[in-house]
């Protein structure tokens, strides 16, 4: 199990049966493969479905039935399909149950950045700062550590998605609780020790006297 | 009455300089014909109001290829690196939004509104230079309207009158675009008599369709 599989696979224990859930591009994606049997959720794709579900196969797709990435999907039966200000409606309005997204930074406040590296990289936050704004619950589903530099710091360099305090960090060393009194340590993954996490990360860690270990959905 | 003109009559009413809102979401739900026809007589100096430029190639990345962007007003370009070259040489000035927001800014030109209060973005780099408002205790930010000369939106089914609906994902920002241009140019799938969709599944009444982009003809 690579460590993508991993963070996707402790995120899918996270959600809950009739949640209303939206999963960002690239690793959150792969939260959906993962539901424990017996929680039933809703995927919205803020494009416009709650419903969405996998690409049928190839030749049978529908031109009009995409995710936000343009790619094609399939939609389950009792899907629902509505205009832009619907789904972000749905998403600021308080609807929407959970976000899965991925991270760039995360400080000690729990503010995430994950939008834009100045003079690097400027895709432009899309749907970003809406859903981090507007969730209900937002997880952040991201590697530990960039290249080795850690990604959990002090104060966030790159710009906030949102000044909102985000509510779970899921990383493949450990799992963090972002709280009003600082990032509290979890879960730390197996084999891995709580020496190993606090020295992967760039923020002071409260660690509770007991620190579970990882379960990891089947 | 019918709405219908020819696909090169449509896009001469476009001037260069036009602000066009165009529907779509990474290609999907954009009118296509209408793009490439813009591309075709070489309309420049656009600004675009829309959601992203897909890729090169594709949707608003045929405008982009053809450097006829001049401004772009968008809440996501990483898909299409073409924009973002342009981008960072000068060529194109872009702004942008997040896309709760981009979409009750259009929203809120095409309904009347002052603007918009929301919560997105307070705190961040977007608020820079933008009032920020109480309401109970809670900030937002006044976000302001956004309206365009044209609206290039992209229907499932039109009848000869104009009244709308749309299929699936592609019906994105199209609605919203409908309600806050000047004048509105759909281009639809389907053209159907009058009378063929029920009243109920009409999502844009035909009053404010300006013109209906005929049918490619492909026998007959």
């Amino acid at each position: 199990m690579d460590e993508k599989e991993m963070i996707a696979r402790r995120v899918a224990l996270e959600l809950r049966d009739g949640n209303l859930v939206n999963l960002g591009i690239g690793l959150p994606t792969l939260v959906a493969k993962y539901l424990p049997v017996g929680v039933q959720v809703s995927f919205q794709s803020e494009n416009g479905i709650i419903g969405m579900a996998a690409a049928p196969e190839h030749g049978l797709e529908n031109d009009t039935l995409t995710n936000a990435g343009g790619g094609f999907i399939g939609a389950v039966a009792g899907a629902a399909s509505f205009d832009s200000c619907m789904s972000f409606g749905l998403i600021r309005g308080g609807h929407l149950d959970v976000t899965v997204l991925g991270g760039l930074q995360v400080d000690e406040t729990g503010q995430l950045a994950n939008w834009m590296v100045p003079g690097k990289m400027v895709p432009g936050m899309g749907g970003a700062m809406d859903l981090v704004s507007g969730a209900r619950r937002v997880i952040v589903a991201m590697t530990h550590t960039a290249k080795g530099e850690p990604k959990i710091l002090k104060r966030c360099t790159l710009p906030l998605t949102s000044v909102r305090r985000i509510d779970l960090i899921v990383t493949e060393l450990a799992v963090i609780e972002p709280t009003e009194e600082g990032l509290v340590l979890r879960e730390t993954a197996p084999g891995v020790t709580t020496e190993q996490v606090i020295a992967a990360t760039a923020a002071e860690l409260i660690v509770p006297a007991s620190v579970s270990e990882m379960p990891i959905a089947a | 009455m019918s709405k219908a003109i020819s696909l090169p009559q449509a896009v001469e009413m476009i001037p260069d300089g036009a602000t066009l809102m165009i529907g779509g979401f990474m290609g999907c739900g954009t009118p296509s014909r209408v793009i490439q026809e813009l591309v075709r007589q070489g309309r420049k100096d656009l600004t675009v109001i829309a959601n992203d430029t897909a890729r090169p190639g594709v949707g608003i990345g045929r405008l982009i290829d053809a450097r006829l962007v001049r401004r772009l007003v968008a809440t996501h370009i990483g898909t299409n690196p073409e924009t973002q070259r342009q981008m960072i040489a000068g060529e194109i000035d872009v702004e942008l939004c997040p896309q709760g927001t981009f979409a009750e800014r259009i929203r809120a030109a095409g309904f009347g509104l002052g603007g918009v209060l929301t919560p997105t973005g307070v705190g961040t780099s977007v608020a820079e230079g933008k009032r920020t408002v109480e309401v109970n205790g809670n900030t937002f930010l006044l976000e302001e309207p956004i309206k365009a000369d044209f609206a290039l939106v992209a229907a499932h089914r039109a009848d000869w009158q104009g009244n709308l609906t749309y299929s699936l994902t592609a019906r994105n920002f199209n609605p919203v675009i409908a309600m806050a241009a000047g004048t509105v140019i759909a281009e639809a799938a389907e053209i159907v008599p009058t009378g063929a969709i029920p009243p109920d599944e009409v999502v844009t009444p035909h009053v404010l369709v300006d013109h209906l982009v005929e049918k490619e003809a492909f026998n007959g």
